[in-house]
């Protein structure tokens, strides 16, 4: 709030000084850039369109730590990650160039592997244990949650397997979208099943 | 819990009003760019400790005031004169250059008590008493610093609407 109501000349003085957008815009991304640089940036972020809709990426300085569906709420995912890792976050894409690039390249049916550096301290124990698993799904292929409890040396957890699934902190690049129900329907996904359906549809397809 | 929002909220929400601040006290030239950006750079340093409850914009105001004194001293070092007229065309889009010039220049032109007090309370939105911790001295000598500072703005602004049908000095 500015004091500058009833004194004109002071509300004059405020229209003087107000920065445009433009410049603003540049002050903020230099901002980032030198606290990317200075090491003070704990956690960038910036948002892609994509197929199923707008994607927020965020990543530490060790890799990758969240990938968000909008319908997860990117106000709602940006205070998680302020209250679990750090409220050091600023909109900055320099980090997150590489995921975005290969996400691009998913996304048009030219990629089916992510090389990238992830970052799983959003998770832990037997959740972290699955979703580091999940990855060895192969592209266009698809497990049971049944199968993955299997895999992961713990066959009766297949309701512990689905909820690491839920909370799979980088959807897409971590396929939790290929593991589905044993009855062959796709179950539940943090994007909606209409983007579940679509992830598995673009890999059938390639 | 200790929950704050993150950064970049923070800037949405003041960085205007820090960028104005700067500018009102250093002029509007890279110097205040050169401020704002260290003002939070300082604070996205700090941000993680900052007890939660820290009023941001009063906080960033103070943060502001010490980049600029450093900003004045170094000045005032290399004794260079203020630049206190853009060099370039301005962006703002008022339709009158020339008034606005002489109110950058009245600005510049104000004792630095008085022309901070003005930032501080006008822009930064600084109630006087943490005006008065910031430059010293009483809250009333701030408010009158402050009025002093305003009143001088607001002959210039109105002398300048007559003076600018002649030719700018």
């Amino acid at each position: 709030m500015n004091q500058t109501t009833g004194e004109p000349i002071a509300g004059r003085l405020a229209s003087l000084t107000e920065p445009t957008a433009t410049e603003l815009a540049a002050l903020r991304r230099q901002l980032a850039d030198i606290a990317d640089t200075t090491g003070i940036l704990d956690v960038a972020y910036t948002v892609v369109d994509s197929p199923v809709g707008p994607l927020l990426l965020a990543g530490t300085e060790r890799g990758l730590v969240r990938i968000a569906y909008r319908r997860e709420g990117f106000d709602a995912v940006l205070q998680a990650l302020a209250d679990r890792l750090s409220p050091r976050i600023l909109r900055s894409p320099g980090r997150l160039d590489a995921a975005a690039r290969q996400l691009e390249e998913y996304f048009a049916g030219r990629r089916t592997g992510f090389d990238l550096a992830l970052d799983f301290s959003l998770s832990s124990g037997f959740r972290r244990l699955v979703q580091q698993h999940l990855p060895d799904i192969g592209y266009g292929h698809t497990e049971t949650y049944r199968d993955v409890a299997a895999v992961v040396g713990n066959p009766r957890a297949v309701r512990a397997v689905g909820s690491a699934c839920a909370t799979n902190p980088l959807p897409v690049v971590v396929p939790c979208h290929r593991v589905v129900r044993s009855d062959g329907t796709p179950g539940g996904y943090a994007g909606g099943p209409a983007a579940k359906v679509a992830l598995l549809a673009l890999e059938s397809a390639a | 819990m200790d929950t704050k929002p993150p950064f970049e909220t923070v800037v949405d929400q003041h960085g205007s009003t820090v960028l104005r601040v700067c500018r009102a006290v250093l002029g509007p030239g890279p110097d205040a760019d050169d401020a704002w950006s260290e003002v939070f750079l300082a604070a996205l340093r700090s941000y993680p400790e900052l007890p939660a409850a820290t009023n941001m914009q009063a906080w960033l105001v103070t943060v502001a005031h010490r980049k600029a004194i450093d900003i004045i001293r170094s000045r005032q070092r290399r004794a260079t004169p203020i630049e206190a007229v853009p060099d370039t065309e301005s962006t703002i889009g008022l339709p009158d250059r020339v008034d606005e010039q002489e109110i950058w220049q009245a600005v510049a032109a104000l004792p630095d008590r008085q022309r901070m007090a003005v930032a501080y309370h006008y822009l930064g939105g600084l109630p006087y008493a943490g005006v008065a911790e910031e430059l010293g001295g009483s809250t009333d000598a701030a408010r009158r610093a402050a009025a002093d500072g305003i009143k001088k703005l607001r002959t210039t602004v109105t002398r300048g609407g007559a003076a600018s049908k002649g030719a700018p000095r």
